[in-house]
């Protein structure tokens, strides 16, 4: 095992800081004072409110190596409790309404929501089906979205990074 | 005895494996696979009731509480008549089945899960710390795929049928794409098969690469997490430099393939599949050594090989536990590809484990055999605008990382009249509840993770 360990080591695979200029609009209109509030870390609690599973694919790998999303202090945590940002991935399904305001309530505030992904804002293949009510904004009010289907990493943690005003 | 009938019978004693049923207007349609024949039986009576087959087949419960709750049609006899993907306005009160006896508790999880995951909710009878019962509650994310899917073309529709697993999309493009040919008659170029089987054995490396981290993290070993995910990583990398996509979605259409394969792609597939081929049987022999970590994983969620085949479960699922099935037997180009399919019979976390890690290897084989032999020529026959009589219709048994996924369409005029999708997942749910009965709580997340169901295939 310790072999193993060492030849980590000695390949970092870690890579700089993404840079996305989309979000550095967004960054800008984000108030000073969520900046201050959020300080330098950020605890994500994510939500799947009807996905198709591809944004949480994409979503599980900022923890890896490559993007390792703690380093810029953004981590998941497992209760909404224990939340500064709700990130919610999927066309909200009139199955998940009820568990995504339960989440969203049991957070407290002050708080922000992340829609990650094309469903999530609204445009994604499903927005018509009448099993959905739509974008996540149609249910919560939405702060930041990040397009994509699903959106890359690199995208995903330059919104995120943008929350802190880091871009 | 009328064919319906009949193969209730067939069913019910095991000759014949139960592959799909659904509603299709007045009609309730019944897939079901004997040996490497795949025959479709409809039964259309006035009233739309029809016998029930999972009265004798408990396999079809599932599929039959789906079709009662979105068709016309009535199962007769049918034992359990409660809502499944369609909560409606009783979603807070669903009566879960009694679980009786003493000392017993309950735990109710999710539908929203600690983990980045997707929902369901899971409700737990335990005596002490050990499981008597779980039960299942699925549909949360039932996005309406099949009623969105009518009235589309096949090329509108192909973007849905994409997004309906997203960790099997190229697996279900290809499976819609092949029934829409066939409906059509259509025949796509091979260098097109060859070339979406590449991105599917790319999925499919991709997913077990990931699986095999998360189950070893699930005990707590973190290290296999990180070296899987960089693996990984990679794969995925590779697949947008070849395809334009990590995920390569959009990449297969009814008729053929969007993107073609640079030679620069090549090279990067066999750099990749070289990287893999170092550095993943050194993961393997790590898992190996690991005492600690097999102590979670051996003897864990056992399956028992009666219930995998009952069920016909697809995949690693029911390769581990005994079951010799895989699609890719049956369809081209794999009839011209040398792979092995491997079964163990202990059905264990540790055998599902162990399934995907041979797979991972076959895969790497696969990917080889197809770069060296690839044949050249166009990449899309043109679809007919208009459907030679109005209609025709076909299907699909597609082997995803998963299992087998069915699909059917029936098209009209151009245009999806109906599609049905099923998901290996809808016959590994249900035997996930009977492989983690007798087994502590604490180990519910890595036998879940070593089955690894969708919910986004099942909820549709
Ligand atoms: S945006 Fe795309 S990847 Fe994300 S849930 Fe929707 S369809 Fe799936």
């Amino acid at each position: 095992m310790l072999r193993t360990l060492l030849e980590g080591l000695r390949q970092p695979v870690t890579e700089a800081l993404p840079t996305d200029p989309e979000f550095a609009e967004l960054a800008k209109k984000l108030s000073r004072e969520t900046r201050r509030r959020l300080g330098r870390g950020l605890a994500i609690r994510v939500l799947d409110a009807g996905s198709c599973n591809g944004c949480e694919l994409e979503i599980n790998a900022l923890a890896n190596p490559f993007y390792d999303l703690e380093r810029f202090g953004l981590s998941f945590v497992a209760s909404p409790r224990h939340a500064d940002v709700l990130l919610v991935t999927g066309p909200v399904t009139r199955n998940m309404r009820e568990a995504l305001l339960r989440a969203y309530d049991a957070m407290p505030a002050p708080k922000w929501v992340v829609a990650a992904g094309d469903c999530a804002s609204g445009c994604g293949v499903f927005a018509k089906s009448p099993a959905c009510l739509g974008a996540v904004s149609a249910v919560i009010q939405v702060d930041l979205v990040i397009p994509g289907c699903p959106p890359t990493p690199a995208r995903l943690l330059a919104g995120l990074l943008a929350l802190l005003g880091n871009n | 005895m009328s064919g319906w009938e009949e193969a209730e019978r067939t069913l019910a004693a095991g000759e014949a494996s139960l592959v799909s049923l659904w509603a299709d207007g007045p009609r309730a349609r019944l897939a079901l696979l004997s040996g490497p024949e795949l025959r479709i039986l409809d039964h259309e009576a006035p009233g739309g009731h029809f016998p029930s087959i999972g009265r004798l087949h408990p396999p079809a419960l599932r599929l039959e509480r789906a079709l009662a709750e979105s068709s016309a049609l009535v199962p007769d006899g049918l034992p359990d008549t409660r809502p499944w993907l369609l909560h409606g306005a009783e979603a807070l009160s669903y009566p879960f089945l009694p679980a009786k006896g003493e000392h017993l508790h309950q735990i109710p999880v999710g539908p929203v899960h600690a983990g980045i995951i997707e929902p369901g909710h899971f409700r737990f009878t335990c005596a002490g710390e050990t499981i008597v019962r779980l039960e299942e509650r699925l549909g949360y994310v039932h996005r309406g795929v099949e009623a969105l899917m009518e009235g589309k073309t096949p090329e509108e529709a192909a973007k849905i049928a994409a997004r309906i697993s997203g960790d099997s999309t190229v697996a279900y493009a290809i499976a819609f794409a092949r029934a829409v040919e066939s409906a059509l008659g259509v025949v796509p170029p091979s260098r097109a098969l060859w070339l979406a089987s590449l991105m599917a054995e790319l999925e499919r490396l991709a997913n077990h690469l990931g699986d095999v981290g998360a189950i070893c993290n699930d005990a707590a070993f973190a290290l296999m997490l990180s070296h899987c995910g960089i693996l990984r990583e990679r794969v995925l990398r590779a697949s947008f430099f070849c395809f334009g996509h990590r995920l390569m979605m959009d990449r297969i259409l009814p008729g053929g393939v969007t993107t073609d394969l640079s030679a620069d792609g090549i090279a990067h597939l066999r750099a990749l599949v070289a990287e893999i081929g170092q550095k993943f049987p050194r993961l393997l022999s790590l898992y190996d050594r690991t005492a600690s970590l097999q102590d979670r994983t051996v003897g864990t969620g056992i399956l028992r090989p009666d219930l995998a085949r009952l069920w016909a479960a697809g995949g690693f699922v029911g390769r581990a536990s005994g079951r010799d099935f895989d699609a890719r037997r049956f369809y081209t180009p794999y009839d011209s590809l040398t792979f092995a399919i491997t079964v163990r019979s202990e059905g264990d976390v540790d055998a599902r484990l162990r399934i995907r890690a041979a797979e991972i290897t076959e895969s790497l084989g696969l990917i080889t055999q197809i770069l060296d032999r690839l044949p050249a020529g166009p990449l899309r026959s043109a679809l007919p605008a208009e459907l030679p009589g109005g209609s025709g219709e076909g299907f699909a048994l597609i082997e995803g990382f998963r299992g087998d996924i069915f699909l059917h369409v029936r098209l009209e005029g151009g245009r999806i009249a109906r599609c049905h999708a099923r998901d290996p997942s809808w016959f590994q749910w249900p035997l996930l509840e009977t492989a983690i009965a007798g087994n502590i709580v604490a180990d519910f997340p890595i036998c879940n993770k070593s089955f690894n169901c969708s919910y986004a295939g099942h909820d549709l």
